[in-house]
C-alpha cells in the first residue's frame, strides 16, 4: 500500500495505481476527456492536470499517467490547476467548436470565452479513437499520420483499411464528431447555453412545484410573473 | 516516370533479411528501401507489415513523421536547399527562389521528367558553410544565385 495525501487528505493506493484511479478511489473529482477505463492511458487531453509537490516545486502532471508514489502531495483544484484547465478547454474549443462533449466542458469549469483562431478541424488528436481500434476492437485500422499541425487521424494511404471491420467503435468513443452543440454562434464559439442548468420557476408559482419549495421567494418568478 | 516504373520486391526481403527480421530496425529498413526506389511505394510498405509483423498504420506513422521519408516518387536527382536561419541570413530564400525558377518547380515537387526534386530543410548543422544546399548526399558551401547552374550541371548529364 502506498501512502500519499490527496487535497490534504491522507489516502492509501494500491500499488501500480495512478493518481486519478486513487482520486476516484477516492471519490475526488476529476475531469478527464481522453481517459477511459477500457483503454490505455494516453495523457493527451491535460484535462485531467494536477499539482503535485509544494512551494515552488509544485510542477502539473496529467494525473492519468503520473503513478502514486509513496508521500506523494497532490492538489486537483489550485488555482494553477484551474487555470491550466480552462486554457486546454479553450483551446480544443477552437479546433472542435461543435463538439457536444467540449461545449459542456467549458460550461462546467465556466470557459465564457474562446480568444483563438476557430479552426473546426473536429478532432482535437485525443487518441480515442486509435486506442479503441488497436485494443478494444483488435483492428489497427487507423492511426496517427504526419507530424506538428499536419498531424492526423486517418488510415493508410488515406482509403478503405483492409482490417477495418466497421465496428464503429472509433465513433462511438469520439467526443469531437459525434454529439453536436446546436449552441455555438459563428462569432464566438462558445456556448455556454448549458451554464445555467438550475431547473427555472416553473410556469404555475404554485408553492408546491417549485424546486425550493420556497416560491416567489428566490426572485426569478417575480421577475416574470410582473 | 521513367526511373522506377517496376517495383520489385525481391530486394525487399533481402534488406528485411539482411536487418535480421528485427521490428527495432524499422526506421533502418525504411531507410534502404528509400535508398532503392528514391521513395516508400504502398505496395513495398504492405508487403514489409507482412514480413515484420508490423500493423501497416504503425509503418505509415513512422513513415509519415520523418521528413527524411517519402511515399511520393522523388527524382533521380534531390536538392535540399537549407533554410536555417544562418543559411537564412544569407540569402537561402533567393537560392531557393533560383532554384524552383531553373526547375521549374516549387519546394516539395519534382520536374515531370523525374530527374530532380526539390526539398528545404530547417538546419543541416554546419551552419559555419552556409548557405548550404545538398545535392545526392554533395554538400555545396557559400552557395549563391550565381552558382546555382553550376551546380545543377554537374548533376545533368
Amino acid at each position: 500500500m502506498i501512502t500519499m495525501k490527496i487535497n490534504g487528505v491522507e489516502v492509501k493506493a494500491e500499488e501500480g495505481w495512478t493518481i486519478l484511479e486513487t482520486a476516484k478511489f477516492y471519490g475526488l473529482e476529476i475531469p478527464t476527456l481522453c481517459y477511459h477505463e477500457g483503454l490505455s492511458p494516453y495523457g493527451g487531453c491535460r484535462l485531467c492536470l494536477v499539482e503535485i509537490g509544494e512551494g515552488p516545486r509544485a510542477k502539473l502532471v496529467s494525473s492519468c499517467t503520473y503513478p502514486a508514489e509513496e508521500g506523494l502531495v497532490v492538489h486537483t483544484d489550485t488555482r494553477r490547476v484551474v487555470q491550466a484547465r480552462r486554457m486546454m478547454i479553450e483551446l480544443m474549443l477552437s479546433v472542435a467548436p461543435y463538439s457536444k462533449v467540449i461545449q459542456d466542458l467549458a460550461s462546467k469549469f465556466g470557459v465564457t470565452r474562446m480568444r483563438f483562431k476557430i479552426r473546426n478541424e473536429e478532432c482535437i488528436l485525443c487518441g480515442l479513437c486509435v486506442r479503441m481500434c488497436e485494443e478494444q476492437m483488435d483492428g489497427k485500422a487507423i492511426g496517427f499520420q504526419n507530424r506538428g499541425y499536419q498531424r492526423k487521424i486517418s488510415t493508410p494511404f488515406d482509403i478503405r483499411s483492409e482490417e477495418c471491420r466497421l465496428c464503429g467503435g472509433c465513433i462511438y468513443i469520439c467526443p469531437a464528431c459525434q454529439l453536436r452543440c446546436q449552441g455555438p454562434q459563428a462569432e464566438t464559439a462558445i456556448c455556454n447555453a448549458c451554464l445555467t442548468l438550475e431547473p427555472s420557476c416553473l410556469d404555475f408559482y404554485d408553492e408546491l412545484q417549485c424546486w425550493m419549495y420556497d416560491a416567489g421567494r428566490c426572485g426569478t418568478c417575480v421577475r416574470e410573473k410582473k | 516516370m521513367s526511373v522506377h516504373q517496376t517495383i520489385n520486391l525481391d530486394s525487399l526481403q533481402e534488406i528485411v533479411e539482411r536487418h535480421g527480421y528485427n521490428k527495432n530496425k524499422l526506421i533502418a529498413i525504411l531507410q534502404d528501401i528509400q535508398a532503392v526506389y528514391h521513395y516508400l511505394p504502398a505496395e513495398a510498405l504492405k508487403t514489409l507489415s507482412k514480413l515484420l509483423k508490423i500493423p501497416l498504420v504503425d509503418i505509415i506513422s513512422v513513415a509519415t513523421f520523418y521528413r527524411a521519408f517519402s511515399l511520393t516518387p522523388k527524382g533521380r536527382h534531390v536538392a535540399t536547399v537549407c533554410m536555417g536561419t544562418a543559411c537564412h541570413v544569407r540569402g537561402a530564400p533567393k537560392i531557393l527562389e533560383e532554384f524552383e525558377r531553373q526547375l521549374n518547380i516549387r519546394r516539395g515537387e519534382t520536374t515531370e521528367d523525374g530527374e530532380w526534386s526539390l526539398e528545404t530543410v530547417a538546419c543541416l548543422g554546419c551552419c559555419a558553410i552556409g548557405p548550404v544546399v545538398v545535392v545526392d548526399g554533395d554538400y555545396h558551401a557559400h552557395t549563391s544565385i550565381r552558382k546555382v547552374p553550376t551546380i545543377l550541371d554537374r548533376y545533368r548529364k
